[in-house]
């Protein structure tokens, strides 16, 4: 449903002050997606931004928009649940990178795989800020600074796009938040995009790793740019995290509740009846 | 050669009663055998049960179907088997102090081939052997448990061509063949058996009459999509797979949906999810997968989004007894959560119960925006009953819904009754963040004081001050002696009271259905004049009984009749505890 009057972004913004830091990424986010909610003209009262726990999670009470602020790692599940419920709303859910790819990492797979009509975004800055500076599945392995983990993980990082193509997923994209118009542009598409589409947002942390500024100069658009399946597959699987665009797009199937009443509970209570 | 029931003191007071157990190893077909007989039961007009003994293996595990007949309802096993009737006696020991026998008692065995083994004929009951293998085998598709459903119904007393019915429309779904063969072996063994006393005299039979042959997990089904669920979100785990298998395709008739979530961390996300979209939602879970919801509980509780839990009770802790019943969750459902976290528990007392408890429980959780957990166990939830038909509770619990006014709109509004107006989405006036972190009114992250303790005494106080009316518990008889119990532990402690009050022993039983918030001057109230209290429950450690005490409801006289599972209380174990505490 068209939002009625036609609204600007800053009317998506609630009233409420961000707590994260000055410099951080999510800032951009949070403006860009407003201003997607604006490009694609919905209602306030139809959009509904769910959330875990960290950071970037706490952005749906910066919209005026519905929200649901749950626990650490789950907001795909609420998201799927009300989606089920309500096909109706345009169901967003937020993140970080720990929330969604450590904790919830069995609901990301399964999300790509169920293939609901939802978008994802995930702003990945690398590290959990809330609990101040420790080493999530995306940080690089030899990352030293975090007390917890004083050698580095050791682990190889978790490669969000590729996991997600694995998985199923129909539509992946990765943004940059210091790329604020390209952004707005792959989040209006990533909401269009009829099915499970998952938006990886490079968002820095000033706080814990400074050093992410340098992704101004690092960060690439994809080249060629193509939606061949079989190149962007290739790009996926090859490329060095700081590829932006849409990624990956495929027609999938999107699951879809029943939702046409043909019984009734009297036509089931006879089923016990002898 | 003749048998009779067993003429002792604890006899059931049933003017007809009669216990019957068919056993056979995995793929035998007896509980087939044991749910045609129930349906045969049904179509006699009388009452019944069935339980069903099975191993964890998908195949080839031994089995046993456990039924009790009756002219009055009946919520309980009775304390002997009259009729033993084994397919084969593989592994029978595995299940064998779960049919208890007698000398009164008639076992019915193969005549070439199985001997009865020891564990049965330490009994002393009587051995009737049959050519059941032989029967079978002369008739093209015929099956032997079909051959002992005949015999079976026969020593019952049941009618052929109704009970030869019953199979044709039990085996239906398996071609004409297939249930044409197994009517005509129902018919070779129902004639096989001679100068036997039928149990149950035709004479005897009630006249016929609409009844139900339903589960609790059915039951648990049926009262949520009365109560309005039309959302549910599941991992499956035994025993409450079963129960949404059965609401899946019924949710859809409704216009609901049913999603299969990736584990129970999910299933109770998606319920909030759903629930907090307006779709009042339920799931079904057992012990372990309450511990992994414990989380999302605790979500629901502070973000006042109403749900439903169904926690069906299998033996733990851990994998434990999956197919076996135990009352050992209590302490899970009612402490299970971090934080001060108030929310309902509510335990059906029957089969029948599961369907009004579960219709309450979803009313009470819309009506007060809070967690709901229904306790069941395996007993009550994969045992089938013939019970009269289950009427619709009349509950008109319904959620407070947001207005629509120009005033600003608060989430979490102080009220008088502690439950604020919930909007739901599409909406436009009352648009706001659902909260997991503690708020103030609006719905604001709040760590100060004044918030954390107004909004905590705001979901405390909803729970504790609504009028619960007269169904959070079941009372019968006011004698000295006081029995309290709850849950499926209800069934035999009714049938006890009734047994000792034949015996002139006064007794007055207190079952409670809801555990949580506890109904504490009205339970005191309740054993004001009680001398004596008992308090029954199958658990280790006495978690009702704890519970009880925790609450201040019992004085330091109160005894405790508490012991695990698998094996079910029988009437006959509860009389004779009363009857030497009596004495006492």
């Amino acid at each position: 449903m068209k939002a009625h009057p036609v609204l600007k972004a800053k009317n998506y913004k609630s009233d409420i002050k961000p707590v994260w830091c000055p410099g951080c990424g999510h800032y951009a986010v949070l403006s860009a997606l407003t201003k997607a909610l604006a490009h694609l003209e919905l209602a306030r009262e139809n959009v509904a931004l769910i959330s875990g726990i960290g950071c970037s999670s706490r952005l749906p009470a910066y919209l005026n928009t519905y929200g649901f602020h749950g626990v650490h790692g789950r907001a795909l599940p609420v998201a799927s649940g009300l989606k089920a419920a309500r096909p109706d709303l345009t169901v967003v859910a937020v993140g970080g990178d720990g929330d969604g790819f450590s904790i919830g990492g069995n609901h990301f797979l399964h999300a790509c795989r169920r293939n609901m009509d939802l978008t994802y975004i995930v702003m990945d800055n690398e590290v959990y800020g809330m609990t101040k500076g420790q080493a999530s599945p995306t940080t690089a392995p030899e990352w030293t600074q975090s007390k917890l983990t004083p050698h580095g993980t050791g682990i190889p990082r978790f490669r969000p796009a590729a996991i997600a193509l694995a998985a199923g997923a129909g539509f992946i994209a990765r943004g940059y938040s210091g790329k604020p118009a390209d952004l707005t542009h792959l989040l209006v598409e990533a909401i269009e995009y009829r099915g499970f589409a998952f938006v990886q947002v490079l968002s820095p942390c000033q706080t814990f790793r400074p050093e992410q500024k340098g992704w101004k100069e690092q960060v690439h658009p994809l080249d060629p740019a193509t939606e061949d399946p079989l190149q962007t597959t290739n790009c996926i699987q090859t490329d060095d995290g700081l590829t932006l665009g849409v990624l990956y797009r495929h027609p999938m199937s999107v699951w879809q509740p029943i939702q046409q009443p043909r019984g009734s509970l009297s036509r089931i209570e006879e089923e016990f009846l002898r | 050669m003749n048998i009779t029931k067993p003429m002792h003191s604890d006899q059931s007071p049933n003017d007809l009663d009669l216990s019957i157990a068919v056993t056979g190893s995995g793929g035998s077909g007896a509980i087939t055998c044991g749910l045609i007989l129930l349906e045969a039961v049904a179509a006699e007009g009388l009452y019944g049960l069935m339980s069903r003994s099975l191993g964890p293996q998908i195949r080839g595990g031994e089995s046993a179907a456990m039924l009790r007949i009756s002219s009055e309802p009946v919520d309980c096993l009775d304390d002997r088997f009259d009729l033993l009737v084994g397919l084969d006696w593989r592994n029978v020991e595995r299940f064998a102090d779960e049919i208890p026998l007698n000398s009164h008692s008639l076992i019915v065995t193969d005549s070439a081939t199985d001997a009865v083994p020891p564990c049965l004929l330490e009994s002393q009951a009587q051995v009737l052997p049959l050519p059941v293998h032989e029967l079978a085998a002369n008739i093209t598709d015929g099956r032997s448990n079909m051959i002992v459903l005949g015999i079976a119904g026969y020593l019952c007393g049941l009618d052929l061509n109704s009970l030869m019915e019953s199979t044709r429309t039990g085996l239906a779904k398996k071609g004409s063949e297939i249930s044409e063969a197994a009517a005509l072996c129902v018919e070779q063994g129902f004639r096989s058996v001679t100068d036997r006393k039928r149990l149950l005299k035709q004479d005897q039979m009630p006249d016929k009459r609409p009844l139900w042959n339903i589960s609790g997990n059915e039951a648990c089904g049926l009262g949520g999509l009365r109560g309005g669920i039309r959302f549910v979100a599941a991992y499956p785990i035994t025993p409450a797979s079963d129960m949404l298998e059965w609401l899946s395709p019924r949710l859809e008739q409704m216009g609901g949906s049913l999603l299969q979530a990736e584990d129970e961390l999910a299933s109770i996300n998606m319920l909030i999810g759903a629930s907090f979209g307006g779709v009042p939602a339920m799931t079904a879970t057992s012990g372990p997968g309450l511990s992994l919801m414990a989380e999302g509980l605790g979500l629901a509780v502070a973000s006042e989004t109403p749900l439903v839990v169904v926690n069906v009770t299998r033996g733990g802790p851990s994998t434990g007894l999956p197919t076996k019943s135990e009352q050992s969750d209590l302490n899970l459902a009612l402490y299970g959560m971090h934080g001060d976290a108030p929310h309902l528990v509510i335990a059906p007392l029957s089969i029948a119960d599961c369907a009004t408890s579960t219709e309450w429980a979803v009313g009470l959780a819309e009506r007060l925006q809070s967690v709901a957990i229904v306790l069941t166990d395996q007993f009550l939830a994969q045992n089938r009953a013939i019970t009269d038909p289950v009427r619709p509770g009349s509950f008109e619990l319904r959620r407070k819904s947001a207005p629509h006014s120009a005033a600003p709109y608060l989430r979490y509004q102080l009220s008088a009754d502690g439950v604020s107006p919930m909007s739901t989405p599409g909406l436009p006036d009352c648009i706001y963040t659902g909260e997991g972190l503690e708020h103030n009114e609006r719905g604001m992250p709040s760590s100060q004081a004044v918030d954390h303790l107004s909004q905590l005494h705001k979901r405390q106080h909803k729970l504790e001050t609504f009028d619960y009316g007269r169904y959070w518990v079941e009372t019968q008889g006011d004698g000295d002696l006081c029995l309290f119990t709850w849950g499926s532990t209800a069934g035999v402690v009714f049938e006890a009271a009734k047994r000792l009050s034949a015996q002139q022993i006064a007794t007055r039983v207190i079952a409670i259905r809801l555990l949580m918030p506890l109904q504490r001057d009205a339970l005191q109230e309740l054993i004001k004049t009680a001398k004596r209290i008992l308090v029954v429950e199958q658990n280790h450690q006495a978690q009702f009984f704890h519970y009880l005490h925790a609450q201040q409801i019992l004085p330091d006289s109160a005894e405790s009749l508490a012991r695990p599972g698998p094996i079910p209380f029988r009437p006959g174990e509860i009389v004779t505890r009363v009857r030497i505490w009596s004495n006492g």
